[in-house]
């Protein structure tokens, strides 16, 4: 078993049994179990999810990649603004970015109002918080790795070859 | 009304189509088929090496190149030869670059058989060797590997058939259908026999890249003398995931790739433009992703090597390409009868043994170009099927 090849296993599909897992890196299924364990302990696994295309249900749902700029503690710099950002469930991550602006931070919500106003309400009246810019999500072509747009999912060609 | 059929070539008539043809109608007309039977990679070829062939098309390079291939990817050929193969060609003189691994095997045939030449070609093997034998007017002799041999060839099969009119040994490894490799010392046995009964050499290394476990693949030529001897032919379909760009090459001796080109230069003029510089960049900076789709294939195969194992389906361990070829007698099906009910009741298609040779009557050769999940799901209707049997 090389080094994180589980992980890069687990991360392309989680469904993975043990027994098989076991067999593809060529280790005892008890072996992969306990190292599965040991990530999850260290944190290094951090959850199990479904990849789903909201877009295809029923389900209204939208999204926002908001841009903050904000002004660092003199002591704990970045982290305190990001602590309190990350506390509201509407958030799914925050990011710690170079370049023209400090957070990034991925919302998601109902309708591109509720968003709206979980910016102007709650992210903009937060001390220290200079500028928020919400970009709202307009469709997803991919994401996690996958392809989620109908229209670029892969279709298989092969099999045309009648003597490879 | 011409009489076509008394004008054409009664030879070409002669040959069997392809025994796959049957199950590939059966599995279009149907929805949900999950096939284990293509011979081609998954990986689309890595974007790097696309976009190589894209910018060549956005400059304009449409040209024809010169016979032999660009001197370039010819130098970029040899080093890798080189570097992975311990083998020194020269660029100038020693490589062609062709139309697929299949034009080098055409080309070496027609270029090394006089009438009447026996060819010896082990089987199971890839179905092209035979036909092209007899299209270049050799005679084709088959050798049938054992599975108690792990379908190597050994140097008593060869000389059991070599008779005065021996020419041309076909050394097909890593092998398709089974997946057999040749170790060094299979090799040296080999290069023995060779070198008593003054035989040439085509070694179809077209999955060099892909050998799993300790040993690396060993070249045939790389062995002494027989650089002199052996047509070396590789090409980039399924080393780099290019079967599409229709690239591969011949590596051998000058008077051979000599008459090759000339052959070549004729037929073809030259390979396809785009798809060479696209090689270059394979040549160059494609070792990173030979290695990551090898690790790849190397994961779905214990896994479905596991899988039939445990279903009762007998395989030996494949060391090489990406197929494996369990064997079914225990069904006591014949491999034709095996996968049409397999393909009509649980709408899976694999390849049966006997279209790689009539020896392979009683194995499957099931391909892992696929998804780990498409793998479990077609063990899971297989172990079914075999339930209900």
């Amino acid at each position: 078993m090389q080094k994180e090849q589980l992980l890069e296993l687990l991360q392309d599909d989680a469904k993975l049994t043990p027994a098989q897992l076991a067999v593809m890196v060529g280790a005892g299924p008890e072996e992969v179990k306990q190292a599965v364990a040991q990530y999850e302990k260290e944190g290094i696994i951090k959850g199990y999810h479904a990849l789903i295309n909201w877009e295809r249900t029923e389900r209204q749902k939208a999204a926002a990649l908001i841009e903050l700029r904000v002004t660092p503690k003199k002591d704990t710099g970045f982290d305190e603004i990001a602590g309190r950002i990350m506390n509201f469930p509407e958030v799914e991550s925050v990011y710690l970015m170079s370049g023209g602006f400090d957070l990034a931070v991925t919302v998601s919500g109902q309708t591109m109002q509720d968003i709206a106003l979980f910016v102007a309400k709650r992210l903009s009246t937060i001390d220290g918080v200079l500028s928020t810019a919400t970009h709202f999500v307009l469709t997803k072509y991919k994401d996690g790795g996958v392809v989620f747009n109908r229209d670029y999912e892969e279709i298989d060609e092969r099999g045309s070859n009648l003597c490879d | 009304m011409i009489e076509l059929e008394n004008l054409l070539n009664p030879t070409i008539k002669q040959i069997k189509p392809s025994g796959i043809r049957k199950y590939f109608d059966i599995a279009n007309e149907m929805e949900d088929v999950i096939s284990l039977s293509v011979g081609e990679p998954d990986f689309h070829t890595p974007w790097h090496i696309r976009e190589a062939g894209i910018e060549s098309l956005e400059k304009g390079r449409t040209r024809y190149t010169p016979n032999r291939g660009f001197a370039l990817l010819r130098q970029e050929i040899a080093h890798f030869i080189s570097r992975h193969y311990q083998v020194d060609y020269t660029p100038e003189t020693d490589i062609l670059v062709t139309v697929g691994g299949s034009e080098a095997i055409d080309l070496c045939m027609h270029c090394a058989l006089c009438p009447g030449d026996e060819v010896l070609i082990p089987q199971p093997s890839f179905v092209c060797y035979e036909p092209i034998a007899r299209m270049a007017g050799g005679v084709p002799v088959i050798i049938e590997t054992k599975p108690e041999n792990g379908f190597r060839l050994t140097p008593e099969e060869i000389e059991e058939k070599t008779t005065p009119k021996t020419k041309l040994l076909v050394l097909p490894y890593p092998n398709n259908p089974t997946g057999a490799v040749m170790r060094r010392g299979d090799l040296e046995a080999i290069a023995q026999v060779v070198e008593k009964h003054n035989l040439l050499v085509l070694s179809d290394e077209i999955y060099a890249s892909l050998t799993y476990g300790e040993e690396k693949h060993v070249s045939f030529s790389s062995l002494p003398g027989m650089r002199d001897r052996t047509v070396l032919v590789n090409g980039f379909s399924k080393s780099h995931s290019m079967t599409g760009w229709r690239l591969g090459y011949a590596a051998g001796p000058a008077p051979l790739i000599g008459l090759m080109t000339k052959l070549h230069q004729f037929a073809i003029m030259s390979a396809p433009t785009t798809s060479q510089y696209a090689a270059i960049e394979a040549m160059k900076n494609g070792d990173e992703d030979m290695e990551y789709m090898r690790a790849q294939y190397d994961m779905r195969r214990r896994l479905i090597l596991d899988g039939l194992n445990t279903l009762g389906l007998k395989c030996f361990e494949p060391e090489g390409a990406f197929y494996v070829f369990p064997s079914i007698k225990c069904t006591g099906l014949t491999s034709g009868d095996f996968c049409e009910k397999l393909i009509y009741s649980k709408h899976v298609a694999v390849v049966p043994g006997d279209a790689f040779g009539a020896c392979g009557e009683g194995f499957l050769r099931i391909s892992y170009c696929y998804s780990v999940k498409h793998i479990t799901e077609a063990l899971e209707r297989i172990e079914a099927f075999l339930k209900e049997l």
